[in-house]
């Protein structure tokens, strides 16, 4: 082989090196082409002119949102690696969620294929979510969430107590068992009908039905993962001098935290359900009470903006506990990530 | 009784200060079992005597060993001195005072450390300052407990980083933060592998001669009991009772595989009926 052959055989994956190198560098190269072919359709297809119209291109200024976040990202967030991480690997998601908006997008603006009472477009959604944004948020999300967060943390607190008690005290074990075992497998929303009339306001009846879609699961979790601790690790804070009190709350509940986690996270659920189902029947208000206001008056888009909001909220809410869980839990290995 | 024992036997190059420290002149962890009897009820009705008038004198900062087959009552006679359970019939006292419930000044470590896995290991040592209420005063003691079971630099670790050795030592110091007048040993080391083990063994010595604690071992290991302790009780089973206790009265350090060491656990095994079983050179493959 002579010189100049080895050069040009190098010179090959250098090259190849150097494209990959490339694309690489250019992150999110398949989102960034979704987004392209959305924004694209978007301006060259007219609109089929079946949706009610709306004032401004809210889709249109989205997608250019969009552009410029996934342009400027890497420029922006250099310095940062946690954010540049946030954005890594997540190529094709982001592609599939583009790829998904450019059919919803035709499949409702542009050809109206699916009906339009049911199915409004991106744009409509988006007008909602942007004018009505101060009502959405300011009053019916924050009064789902003043009831949300007053049931939840009632509720939490309460099965705290039932669980520690049934845990620890026999007599509490005896007297409380059966309560949980006949009341906690009952749905708090089948009491509807008797709590709108028994309590004084729908709000404190909502608010009682939250905590008490909280209270069960915490409970039951709270005491048998009391009872689950191993008795040795009682039998030695004893030796060390531990008192009772101090082995209920440094060995007892720190022993069952992740049950106790386990269970705040069922109630979570449980009382997201509640809230809605709460809203929707009863209560004069809430973001669930304003998804079923608009339903009856036909206003999808509405319903879709609304929706957005909740799965917005409930996700940070998630997310939130379970940022709280990882800190309180790190002594455990292997913990499931959410 | 101890010094005495020390005194008489032939091999003695113990000073009597090896055994009652200075610190010891108050005479305290002296242990003493009168008569105990245990039984065990069980759901189903039935009984079990898990000791039969069992009685022992430990002396203040004595090394007693207590050896015998599976289910004669080891554990609970240890378990009964720490307070974790009452007795049938009988009386323990700890320095005259009658043994009524768990207490700091009885220190236990179990074959399984059960550190708090919820705490890291800086924590799980202050666990007992913590609970007697006096870790704001003693702070600096949690780094020299650490310190003195070589865990200088594992305060901030969670237990279940450690080795199965380093959590046994992070139990030990846990208990021995408490200045306890008594530690007790429940096959502490069984879990741990032999090197591991025989240097644990030496751990405990020094730890022994530095704090002059009076220390009760339970173990299954005859060459451990012969190493470590100033006495061995043998027990045997059905019901649970102190067959002998053999004075092993040899300086320390002591060597493993002397004619005397060698001639001892050989007596012990006998006592225990393995030691023909035993009577090949040990050393054989
Ligand atoms: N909590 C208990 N309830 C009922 N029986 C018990 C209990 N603890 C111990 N026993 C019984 O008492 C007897 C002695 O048990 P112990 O644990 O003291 O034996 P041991 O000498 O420590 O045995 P090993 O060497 O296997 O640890 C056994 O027959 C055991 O079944
Ligand atoms: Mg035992």
């Amino acid at each position: 082989m002579t010189a100049e052959n080895a050069d040009l055989a190098a010179e090959g994956p250098v090259l190849n090196k150097a494209i990959l190198g490339g694309l690489k560098a250019l992150s999110g190269v398949k989102a960034i082409l979704a987004l392209a072919l959305c924004l694209t359709l978007e301006i060259t297809l007219p609109p089929s002119g079946v949706q009610p119209p709306v004032d401004r291109q809210y889709f249109l200024y989205f997608l250019i949102l969009c552009a410029a976040v996934f342009l400027l990202w890497p420029a922006l967030f250099f310095k940062k690696p946690s954010l540049r991480q946030a954005m890594k690997g997540k190529d094709d998601f982001y592609a599939a969620v583009f790829i998904f908006l450019t059919v919803l997008n035709l499949l409702t603006d542009k050809f109206a294929v699916l009906p339009v009472i049911f199915f409004p477009s991106p744009d409509r959604v988006l007008s909602v979510l942007v004018e009505d944004f101060t009502y959405l948020i300011v009053v019916c999300l924050g009064s789902s969430a003043k009831l949300l967060l007053t049931g939840f943390f009632s509720g939490a607190l309460a099965g705290l107590v039932t669980g520690i008690a049934i845990g620890f005290s026999k007599p509490a074990a005896y007297w409380l068992n059966p309560l949980i075992k006949i009341l906690g497998p009952i749905p708090p929303t089948a009491w509807i009908p008797i709590v709108l009339v028994a309590f004084p306001t729908t709000w404190s009846g909502a608010c009682f039905l939250i905590a008490l879609s909280v209270w069960f699961p915490t409970s039951v979790m709270t005491s048998s993962g009391i009872l689950n601790v191993q008795n040795a690790y009682f039998e030695v804070s004893s030796t060390l001098g531990a008192k009772r009190l101090y082995q209920i709350f440094l060995v007892g509940i720190p022993a069952a935290m992740p049950l106790i986690f386990t269970g705040l996270f069922s109630g979570a659920c449980a009382s997201f359900l509640t809230l809605m189902t709460a809203e929707m029947v009863g209560v004069k208000n809430g973001i669930g009470w304003y998804i079923n206001w608009q339903r009856e008056m036909l206003s999808y888009a509405n319903v879709y903006a609304g929706l957005i909001i909740i799965a917005i909220s409930f996700y940070s809410l998630i997310t939130l506990f379970f940022k709280v869980r990882d800190r309180v839990l790190v002594w455990q290995k292997g913990m499931i990530k959410w | 009784m101890v010094s005495e024992a020390l005194i008489s036997a032939p091999l003695n190059q113990v000073p009597p200060s090896e055994i009652l420290g200075p610190d010891s002149e108050r005479a305290s962890g002296v242990i003493e079992a009168e008569r105990v009897t245990k039984i065990f009820s069980h759901p189903d009705g039935s009984e079990v005597t898990a000791l039969k008038n069992v009685s022992l004198k430990v002396g203040a900062g004595e090394f007693v060993s207590l050896i015998g087959p599976s289910g004669c009552g080891k554990s609970t006679l240890l378990r009964l001195v720490a307070g974790l359970e009452r007795a049938t019939e009988g009386s323990l006292r700890l320095d005259g005072k009658l043994i009524e419930r768990p207490d700091a000044e009885r220190g236990l470590v179990f074959q399984n450390p059960y550190l708090f896995p919820w705490l890291n290991i800086h924590n799980n040592v202050a666990f007992g300052l913590r609970a007697r209420s006096v870790y704001k005063l003693n702070k600096e003691l949690v780094a020299q407990y650490l310190d003195l079971v070589g865990l200088a630099k594992f305060g901030r670790v969670y237990p279940h980083h450690l080795s199965g050795g380093m959590a046994q030592r992070a139990s030990l110091a846990r208990a021995l933060i408490n200045q306890p007048r008594v530690l007790l040993l429940d096959e502490p080391l069984g879990a741990l592998d032999a090197f591991t083990r025989m240097n644990m063994q030496d751990e405990i010595l020094r730890i022994r001669s530095e704090k002059r604690i009076t220390m009760i071992m339970v173990t299954h290991d005859v060459d451990e009991a012969v190493y470590l302790s100033d006495r061995t009780v043998v027990m045997t089973p059905g019901p649970g009772r102190v067959e002998t206790i053999i004075d092993i009265p040899f300086a320390r350090p002591r060597a493993r595989n002397t004619p005397d060491f060698l001639r001892l656990r050989s007596k012990i095994l006998e006592i225990l009926h393995f030691a023909g079983h035993f009577e090949e050179p040990p050393y054989q493959i």
